[in-house]
């Protein structure tokens, strides 16, 4: 399959690019960990007050802190990667270059996304894990089989984050300054998938909708496979709404390309 | 090169000169960025929205519990406010320091180093970017409200204004000092946020929530407990919770001189050991 090894070759030098900047990586981690510690301490005092607080016991809500620094980048939470690059070459008019290209926009660009995706979870996602692990009593995955669920649920949680940042990315065929997009998404991703305040903390049909939003796929749900919290039905109820949502959003940014390449007209000479 | 590593001695009259000089070039950012008018609201408004985010967060906390760290949800909200309105003021002032590594890389350093205006004004002022009223503008609203439930003396008020200032010149000297870091490594600039945005994190809350020695490095080592925390307790009549001495609480000018001392001496360090990009 000569497509394969080409998305391959894609995601290893996507993988290349972003293992370049090692002085922005080091001080990358040293900040989640510094957050890290800041919000663990701040949910300790939290489960101190209430022992039982969202079903959480007070182990499981810092081991959620720190999975939640570590995956601020592996699934670009605040928005960035390969879509940002598209959104760029949209705006300067280099994405014609694209598409006159024998491969698909959606699984370049995924490729490329999935390379640096790699990169930031070898570096950034497992860096403050450890340093989670050395200052923090933590809970750890109960056996191989939740350790190939949460790998499962990572890897589909950077699927629906690709698939919102493409979106957003996306739009900017049709609009022209899509900043405003952008930072509604970004608020969006920051508020509902949990990296603020673990959404079991959330108050009452709030917590309810939070839940089943495709944010909840971002943090909240890999972190209770992580847990433990998801067994048995929940598991397979957790993985299925990633799957769902990545599905949807995923067939919705195709939709929204086919649209693309049929109308647009590049602007420029 | 001689008279930009000589140590600036500041007269009132040049300090004067070059506050103006940095209004009229953060002025000029205002009218660039002004002109895309939409763009510009949009960025007001998410930088009011992600900061009322993060307070939705304490509120939510409180929906879980009585107390954090035993103390209220009034009260939290004034540590909130307190440290956040310093922050966002810093941040709208000297926050365009954070780039530094970009001019660096760029070189757009080299052209500020022979322009006849101190280099950290140009510095600070480069791209200033109003937008970032929007957190001021969330900080001041939720001061506001915690101030309501404040019992108000004059001794208290004034005391809140003093620690809004010096907070802010903490913060100030924090921004200018860890940026100055950027002089020896142009990549690393995230670093510093650790200690301003981390900072001003961990005084949103009251300190009685962390370890002792957390709370000895926030007191003597980066000292943003004095942004808040110290004045707040005594406002807010509380000065058993610290477990130091309540007259820390009037100690913040004298700790925001220091930082700021300090600030400007890494700064012209970072200055001296600077080598252009070349070419």
């Amino acid at each position: 399959m000569p497509g394969l090894r080409l998305h391959l070759a894609v995601a290893v030098r996507s993988f290349r690019r972003w293992s370049t900047y090692r002085a922005a990586t080091l001080s990358g981690i040293f900040t989640n960990s510094v957050f890290g510690v800041i919000n663990a301490f701040v949910l300790l005092a939290v489960w101190r007050a209430n022992p039982g607080a969202g079903g959480y016991d007070a182990t499981d809500a810092v081991t959620y802190v720190w999975l939640g620094q570590s995956m601020i980048m592996t699934i670009m939470l605040w928005g960035g990667g390969a879509p940002s690059d598209l959104a760029e070459r949209i705006r300067t008019g280099d994405v014609a270059l694209d598409l006159y290209r024998p491969v698909g926009l959606l699984s370049w660009y995924l490729a490329a996304d999935a390379g640096r995706a790699v990169f930031h979870l070898l570096t950034r996602g497992v860096a403050p894990t450890v340093v989670g692990a050395l200052l923090f009593d933590l809970r750890y995955p109960d056996g191989p089989l939740t350790v190939l669920a949460f790998a499962l649920s990572v890897a589909l949680a950077l699927l629906v984050s690709f698939a919102v940042r493409m979106l957003v990315a996306v739009a900017g065929f049709w609009v022209l300054d899509s900043q405003g997009l952008t930072m509604t998404a970004n608020l969006l991703a920051i508020f509902f998938s949990g990296i603020t305040l673990p959404l079991v903390l959330f108050p009452g049909w709030l917590g309810e909708v939070a839940m089943v939003l495709p944010w909840a796929s971002y943090l909240q749900v890999p972190a209770d496979v992580w847990l433990g919290q998801r067994t048995g039905g929940a598991l397979v109820g957790g993985l299925a709404l990633q799957v769902g949502w990545a599905v949807l959003l995923l067939g919705a940014t195709a939709l929204v390309l086919r649209a693309a390449e049929r109308k647009v007209v590049v602007q420029g000479g | 090169m001689a008279d930009v590593l000589a140590p600036a001695r500041p007269r009132p009259a040049a300090v004067l000169r070059h506050a103006r000089t940095y209004l009229r070039l953060a002025a000029a950012w205002v009218r660039s960025s002004y002109s895309y008018r939409l763009s510009f609201w949009l960025m007001v408004l998410s930088s009011f929205a992600v900061n009322a985010i993060e307070f939705l967060a304490v509120v939510f906390i409180f929906a879980n519990v009585p107390d954090l760290g035993g103390f209220s949800l009034r009260e939290v909200a004034f540590l909130y406010g307190t440290t956040g309105v310093p922050m966002a003021l810093a941040n709208l002032l000297v926050g365009s320091v954070e780039d530094l590594g970009r001019s660096i890389r760029t070189g757009t350093l080299d052209q500020m180093l022979v322009r006849p205006v101190p280099l950290l004004v140009q510095v600070c002022s480069d791209r200033f970017a109003l937008r970032r009223v929007g957190r001021l503008g969330q900080a001041v609203a939720v001061l506001v409200w915690a101030g309501l439930f404040v019992d108000w003396s004059p001794a208290a008020v004034l005391l809140t204004l003093v620690a809004l200032l010096a907070g802010t010149a903490i913060f100030f000297g924090i921004f200018v000092g860890f940026a100055a870091i950027q002089f020896w490594t142009a990549d690393a600039a995230e670093v510093a946020n650790a200690f301003t945005y981390g900072g001003s994190s961990l005084t949103q809350y009251p300190l009685t929530i962390y370890p002792r020695e957390l709370v000895a490095g926030l007191t003597f080592l980066v000292p943003v407990a004095f942004v808040n925390w110290y004045p707040a307790l005594l406002v807010l009549d509380r000065p058993e919770a610290s477990g130091y001495p309540g007259w820390l609480g009037l100690a913040s000018p004298v700790v925001a001189a220091l930082v700021l001392a300090l600030a400007g001496l890494v700064w012209r360090l970072g200055v001296r050991h600077y080598r252009s990009t070349g070419s």
